[in-house]
């Protein structure tokens, strides 16, 4: 067939042996100098697996392309243009039966799944709420913020602190929690209306330093790096401990065995609860006039300028709210964990919740929240191949980047159209 | 016939740099009246400063018996201002009926539909490709999308710079016939351009900028005939 006789051996080996000599030269200090206390191991054996892997991957993968099919996908990736896809409005997706599904199914993990995968699935909703807060603020408005996880701290520090100094629990410095944020994120929004880019990305990046570092230095409020403990949330006032100083328990309420895991269950549920509320506000303000306006700052701001768009409320109203979700977040984990400490917080957070946002295709809510679950529970999964996690997270990011640069998920959204008879 | 808008002496500065110098200039309501001049010579900083970007360092913007030089962008633009800007700069990952609904923002989207029906009938091109990315359309369509948008807003006046930018002489052309058509419908222009040419035949006055200073004033017809201005912006023939 011609299928085989266009295919170009030759050129597969190239490739293959090109692709191999530069995973020695990666891989080959990495993986083949093994440190063993003040020494060190030569391991080539591991090193020539890898290399050999590469060599074989890359042959098929040179092979593959030179096929009608390779070609086709080829082709399909390279004509992969930006930006986002339009549907007409009042589009309905046919997918619509899923939500409902998911809902079920979240629902009903408390009751079936053992603790750990409890708290894995705890982690993976606190990491949605993170990307669909900072969603907000890069995806839709376009600002690079590096500094998110400041936000973050100050959720969790809120309950923390309001509950040491103030006596207020979970449910009361959820809200506050969320405000508090809010309210350092117009602090932080104010100094860099003016800025774009790259410059923005530093400032935030510093705003989130400062938090850590406030949080580390100030210890007679904070306790400095010893940290400091958090309330668990309340059932109607029932406390979730095996005994309680101030009345009944959740178990001896209900007159059930004590178990560590009810807590989780009732977090879970919680958060599962809010994540829902976050999605939906997020999806009906993205229909608003303020959303169209992040996407239009996004876009370009001197066309938003010419236009009067009030460029000071945009850019506020986006930060104040991808803040508050960002807070909002922080109880969450300070229940959880129960224990705050600045080391929680540190820019690698920050980096992680931006590589949510990225992977999951900026300004799609479920690819974040699908790239949420990967870049939380995947590690979890792979605590077999401990060492090579960070290896693979690399990998992942590669590909992603070769064949999806805009993200796992497309954005898709309908056409906004004038509601008929709206007045202002 | 009514002063829509007037400039009173007005100085701009960027930094050190001063780039209008005592610049004064009318429009009246139902007139066209249009500003050439050389890249540089101030005529985009002229139009931004009515939006207060950059805020003018003296002198006053008289829109209407009030003086907005010192006004919000948004307040601006709410009051029968639109502008297109320099470069069309529509948006680009946006449809064409979304970057209308885009400027209705200054006035809200009570009118939304019928205006975007008017605009459809001024445009058909528009219309055509209703649903499609803005960034997908040439130039040419761009342009006209920017001068749609504009509209949206219905503005007592209408800011244009620079519409023949980067477009093909044909398609200015088409833009131009249709600059004829908006006009004739009562609509206040002032056109900020560098095709002379085009601009001075289209519009009733003209003014000529050179570096941020007003040199020449006169109807259309007088300044196309000018030795000076044939000699500086009409390739001297």
């Amino acid at each position: 067939m011609s299928q085989t006789a266009g295919m170009n051996y030759k050129q597969c080996f190239t490739d293959a042996v090109v692709a191999a000599l530069m995973a020695l030269v990666v891989f080959g200090p990495i993986m083949g100098v093994v440190l063993d206390g003040y020494k060190f191991d030569i391991d080539f054996q591991r090193v020539a697996v890898i290399v050999c892997v590469v060599f074989v991957g890359r042959f098929i993968m040179s092979y593959y392309f030179q096929t009608e099919k390779g070609k086709a996908m080829i082709f399909k990736y390279a004509s992969n243009h930006d930006g986002v896809t339009v549907n007409p409005p009042h589009f309905k997706s046919k997918m619509i039966w899923v939500i409902p599904v998911v809902m079920v199914i979240g629902f009903l993990i408390p009751f079936i799944a053992s603790k750990y995968i409890l708290t894995v699935m705890i982690l993976g909703l606190i990491y949605v709420l993170l990307g669909l807060g900072l969603n907000i603020v890069v995806g839709l408005a376009g600002l690079l913020d590096l500094g998110f996880v400041g936000f973050y701290a100050i959720g969790a520090y809120a309950l923390a602190l309001g509950y040491e100094n103030l006596g207020l629990g979970f449910w009361s410095m959820l809200p506050i929690a969320a405000i508090a944020a809010a309210f350092a994120g117009a602090i932080l929004g104010f100094p860099v209306l003016r800025m774009h880019g790259d410059y923005l990305a530093i400032v935030t990046l510093g705003f989130g330093e400062i938090i850590r570092l406030v949080l580390t230095n100030w210890v007679s409020l904070t306790h400095g790096p010893n940290g400091i403990s958090a309330p668990l949330p309340t059932f109607f006032g029932l406390e979730f401990k095996r005994r309680s100083a101030s009345g009944e328990t959740f178990h001896e309420f209900f007159n059930l065995p004590y178990d560590s895991g009810y807590k989780y269950m009732f977090i879970y549920l919680v958060l599962f609860a809010v994540v829902w509320a976050v999605l939906f506000i997020k999806h009906r303000l993205v229909k608003m006039p303020i959303g169209r306006a992040w996407e239009a700052l996004r876009e370009d701001e001197i066309a938003c300028r010419s236009l009067g768009l009030n460029h000071v409320l945009v850019k506020l109203s986006a930060f104040m709210l991808g803040a508050s979700t960002a807070g909002l977040a922080g109880v969450f984990f300070a229940t959880y964990q129960g224990f705050v400490s600045p080391s929680s917080f540190t820019f690698f957070e920050s980096a992680l919740i931006l590589a949510i946002v990225v992977l999951g295709g900026m300004g799609s809510t479920l690819g974040v929240v699908i790239a949420a679950f990967c870049l939380t529970v995947l590690p979890e999964m792979l605590r077999e191949v401990a060492e090579f996690r960070v290896l693979l997270f690399g990998i992942l990011m590669v590909v992603m980047m070769i064949w999806k640069p805009r993200g796992l998920v497309r954005v898709t959204r309908n056409g906004f159209a004038a509601r008929e008879g709206a007045v202002k | 016939m009514t002063t829509l808008m007037e400039f009173k002496e007005v100085d701009v500065h960027y930094g050190p740099i001063q780039a209008l110098k005592k610049v004064s200039l009318t429009i009246d309501e139902g007139e066209i009246v249009t500003m050439i001049g050389a890249n540089g010579a101030g005529k985009s900083t002229l139009l931004m400063s009515i939006f207060g970007q950059p805020r003018i360092s003296s002198g006053e913007i008289i829109y209407r018996g009030e003086d907005i030089s010192q006004k919000s962008a948004h307040y601006v633009a709410s009051h029968g201002l639109a502008q297109s800007p320099e470069g069309r700069r529509i948006f680009p990952s946006m449809s064409v009926e979304e970057n209308l609904l885009m400027g209705t923002i200054p006035i809200g989207m009570q009118y939304a539909n019928e205006d975007m029906k008017r605009m459809f009938e001024l445009f058909p091109r528009l219309e055509e490709r209703r649903n499609q990315r803005a960034s997908t359309m040439s130039g040419g369509e761009q342009q006209m999308l920017a001068i749609a948008r504009a509209l949206m807003s219905r503005p007592k006046l209408l800011l244009l710079d620079e519409p023949s930018l980067g477009l093909a002489p044909i398609i200015v052309k088409q833009i131009f016939q249709i600059l004829k058509d908006v006009a004739s419908t009562g609509m206040t222009i002032f056109l900020v351009e560098q095709n002379a040419n085009h601009a001075l035949k289209l519009a009733d006055r003209g003014y000529v900028m050179v570096n941020g200073e007003i040199r020449l004033t006169g109807t259309g017809a007088e300044l196309l005939v000018n030795p000076e201005v044939r000699e500086a912006y009409l390739g001297g023939h």
